[in-house]
């Protein structure tokens, strides 16, 4: 069955949680226990009304101050199509964990309160789902009974974002009216906004299209290891693991490795379930080549007419994460790049990118907690990479700070400005 | 994901959860023999059938196993045994585990947890940093984005991996019935002697006896996951197959903890608590 991941992204507040509740609730997505569960728990606290954002506000921290810390992640299915979801916090302070849940997902939900409009937080969100190359977009004005499901509501605050919107890349956005407490427009549509005449949140999530949005073209194999057996009866094995980054690959195909530049043609593909044909992008297989040669891990195998570029100089949008310490010029990091780890320095920041404004901010030399910027980099050894809008996969990296281990960067590599 | 780390081990109970892990593992090295041993806390109160399996299938699977024993721990006199007619010795594989990992200086331990078994483990990590005590920190975890993994951890402090965290209880049996996985013969309905206690359906073994109260049936029964007998609970079914499995398990309306774990029920917050001090 087909899969689609999606985040939902927004405010502190503006119903990201209660949404997903309402999605598993009124799609008969949440079982029996879990229902009694968050009962159990509201009726304790003297709520109401169940609430729904206790689905996936799981840990402690979380059900005590009412907001989301981290990710959690859910899972359902429609007869259609089976969905993973990544409800992200809101909160500012937790913004690399709405990173970490929407760096990988094929839609994404802006939610904003109808009562507050465009708000600093949702211009960020989506800033970053844009950096983040997120292929498809649902903003959800929340809240729609609090303002008397008036349209005209709707119509500002859609406006509103189409204004910010334009200075930012965005491909695919709708817009929907809701109400994630009532359930307006989440999966039955809404008998309280007639004038509203596009279909349900739901039903949009079970039909956008997706087929075109994985790179086919571009053949992209990153190296993850390499199998010899040490068995007298594979006496002559070798195989090259991972797992497809780009294009397909298919036996018979010639093929080039990077950085050597050494060429050969593939003699078969195994898979888990036995030899295949062919492989696309996200299979992990193993290539076997007809030359024996020299082939490590973070290597890159591709087509000898269709090389990404190699380089140890760099230019990407560097979003940082570290709360501990500012990213600094020229400080030694470790650099994660496909199946590659190097050392890198960040040698300029060409500007800082202004939030609220868009404004490219210059003479800036740091970036802090939260901060986004555009920065080149030097790196020990080579990557092979693409311009993230070419390939996600090959076109991001992490940068780790080697003192704390903490995973303090991530970055969107881009061609260099001319 | 194990090509980064110096000592990586598999942990490994014949549940069907590791034994899919287990099957991607060799399937992803083969014909090459995976790099790393596979490692069971065996609390000595699981069923019989179960330790049967793992033998059998850590022997034609020609993988190296090492059991970390929970009785061992009591024997050495690291842990106290737990006593009383509803004693189970669930949390008291904390220790044995952490100690198993510091005895063989293992630095990436991979489990077969999903997000979708319980809230706690929805929010965690697939590369779940834990210091050298084994703790995990839900309020600090560091970022994963994409599809790269930070592998750094200083001396001492090693690293839970999780491949399968995005998958479900339905694709754990899809892929059984696409791959033909042989599992333990519980998961399977069959007759057995049960008794009602919290309105689930316990096993009678030799760790686990009825109450004076309790009456013992025969049902047609079958276990959704398994873990120590004390406290794994078996549900009423008549699913034989993978397919009817299949079946099952798409109407399901109650979870698979749910519906079988009586450690879950202690509080609101039972895993998360357990996760903190280093439980899988
Ligand atoms: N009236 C009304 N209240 C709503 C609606 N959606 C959410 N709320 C309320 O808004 C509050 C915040 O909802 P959450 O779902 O926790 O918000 P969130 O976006 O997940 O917040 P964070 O994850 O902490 O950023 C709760 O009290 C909800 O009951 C809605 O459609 N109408
Ligand atoms: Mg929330």
């Amino acid at each position: 069955m087909e899969r689609l991941r999606f985040a939902t992204v927004g405010s502190v507040d503006d119903g990201k949680s209660t949404l997903i509740g309402r999605l598993l609730y009124d799609s008969k997505s949440i079982f029996e226990d879990q229902l009694e569960h968050i009962e159990a728990v509201s009726k304790r606290r003297g709520d109401d009304y169940v609430d729904l954002s206790l689905l996936t506000d799981g840990l402690r921290a979380e059900r005590e101050q009412g907001i989301t810390i981290d990710v959690a992640y859910r899972y359902f299915a429609t007869p259609k199509r089976s969905f993973i979801i990544a409800d992200c916090p809101g909160h500012i302070q937790y913004t690399r964990n709405m990173i970490t849940g929407a760096s990988n997902v094929d839609l994404a939900i802006v939610l904003i309160d109808a009562r507050t409009g465009v708000i600093e937080q949702t211009r960020r969100h989506s800033l970053l789902v844009s950096l983040l190359g997120v292929p498809h977009l649902v903003i959800c004005v929340n809240k729609m009974d609090l303002v008397d499901y008036d349209q005209t509501v709707f119509d500002r605050i859609r406006e509103e974002f189409e204004e910010f919107a334009s200075r930012l890349d965005l491909q695919d956005v709708t817009f929907l009216p809701i109400s994630a407490l009532a359930g307006d427009n989440v999966v039955t549509r809404s008998s309280s906004m007639p004038w509203f005449e596009g279909s349900t949140l739901l039903h949009h999530l079970e039909s956008v299209y997706t087929a075109s949005d994985d790179n086919r073209i571009d053949t992209r194999f990153p190296v993850q290891f390499v199998i010899r057996p040490q068995r007298s009866d594979f006496p002559d094995y070798r195989g090259f693991a991972g797992q497809v980054a780009g294009g397909v690959l298919r036996v018979g195909d010639d093929v080039m490795v990077l950085p050597s530049g050494l060429t050969s043609t593939i003699t078969g593909i195994d898979s888990p379930l036995g030899p295949v044909e062919k492989a696309e992008p996200g299979d992990a297989v193993t290539l076997l080549l007809a030359d024996d040669l020299s082939i490590t891990r973070g290597d890159m195998i591709c087509r000898p007419n269709n090389r990404p570029r190699v380089s140890q100089e760099l230019e990407a949008m560097l979003c940082w994460m570290d709360d501990a310490s500012p990213m600094q010029q020229n400080k030694i990091y470790s650099i994660k790049h496909t199946t590659n780890t190097a050392r890198a320095k960040i040698t300029e920041v060409l500007y800082r990118l202004n939030i609220s404004t868009l404004h490219r901010e210059t003479d800036v030399s740091q970036l802090q907690m939260n901060e986004i910027g555009r920065v080149t980099l030097h790196t020990t050894a080579p990557l092979m990479f693409d311009d993230y809008h070419q390939n996600r996969s090959t076109g991001c990296f992490i940068i780790v700070d080697e003192s704390t281990g903490q995973t303090a960067g991530a970055g969107m590599l881009l061609s260099p400005r001319t | 994901m194990a090509a980064e780390f110096e000592r990586p081990v598999l942990l490994f109970s014949g549940g069907k959860d590791s034994v899919v892990m287990l099957h991607l593992a060799v399937r992803a090295f083969a014909p090459a023999r995976i790099p790393f041993p596979v490692m069971h806390i065996d609390t000595g109160h699981n069923f019989a059938e179960v330790i049967e399996f793992r033998d059998r299938c850590v022997a034609d699977m020609d993988v190296q196993l090492i059991v970390g024993s929970v009785q061992a721990s009591i024997d050495t006199g690291r842990i106290t045994d737990v006593t009383g007619p509803r004693a189970s010795r669930n949390p008291l594989q904390t220790v044995t585990l952490l100690d198993s990992i510091a005895e063989y200086k293992f630095d990436a331990v991979f489990g077969g947890a999903r997000r979708d078994e319980e809230r706690a483990r929805a929010k965690e990590r697939v590369y779940s940093h834990r210091d050298s005590f084994g703790q995990w920190d839900p309020k600090n975890q560091r970022p994963e984005l994409w599809g790269i993994y930070n592998s750094r951890h200083r001396k001492g402090e090693h690293f839970r991996i999780f491949p399968i965290s995005n998958w479900t209880e339905l694709d754990i049996w899809s892929f059984i019935a696409e791959y033909n996985i042989d599992l333990p013969s519980i998961y399977y309905a069959h007759r057995r002697p049960v008794f009602r206690r919290d309105n689930m359906w316990m096993a009678v073994t030799p760790f686990l006896q009825p109450e004076a109260n309790e009456t013992v049936v025969e049902e047609m029964v079958r276990f959704r996951t398994v873990g120590d007998a004390t406290c794994t609970a078996a549900i009423e079914s008549v699913a034989t197959t993978v397919e009817d499995i299949i079946a099952e398990t798409s109407v399901a309306r109650i979870t698979e903890r749910g519906a079988t774990r009586a450690d879950d029920r202690m509080s609101e917050a039972g895993m998360e608590d357990r996760k903190r001090t280093g439980y899988f």
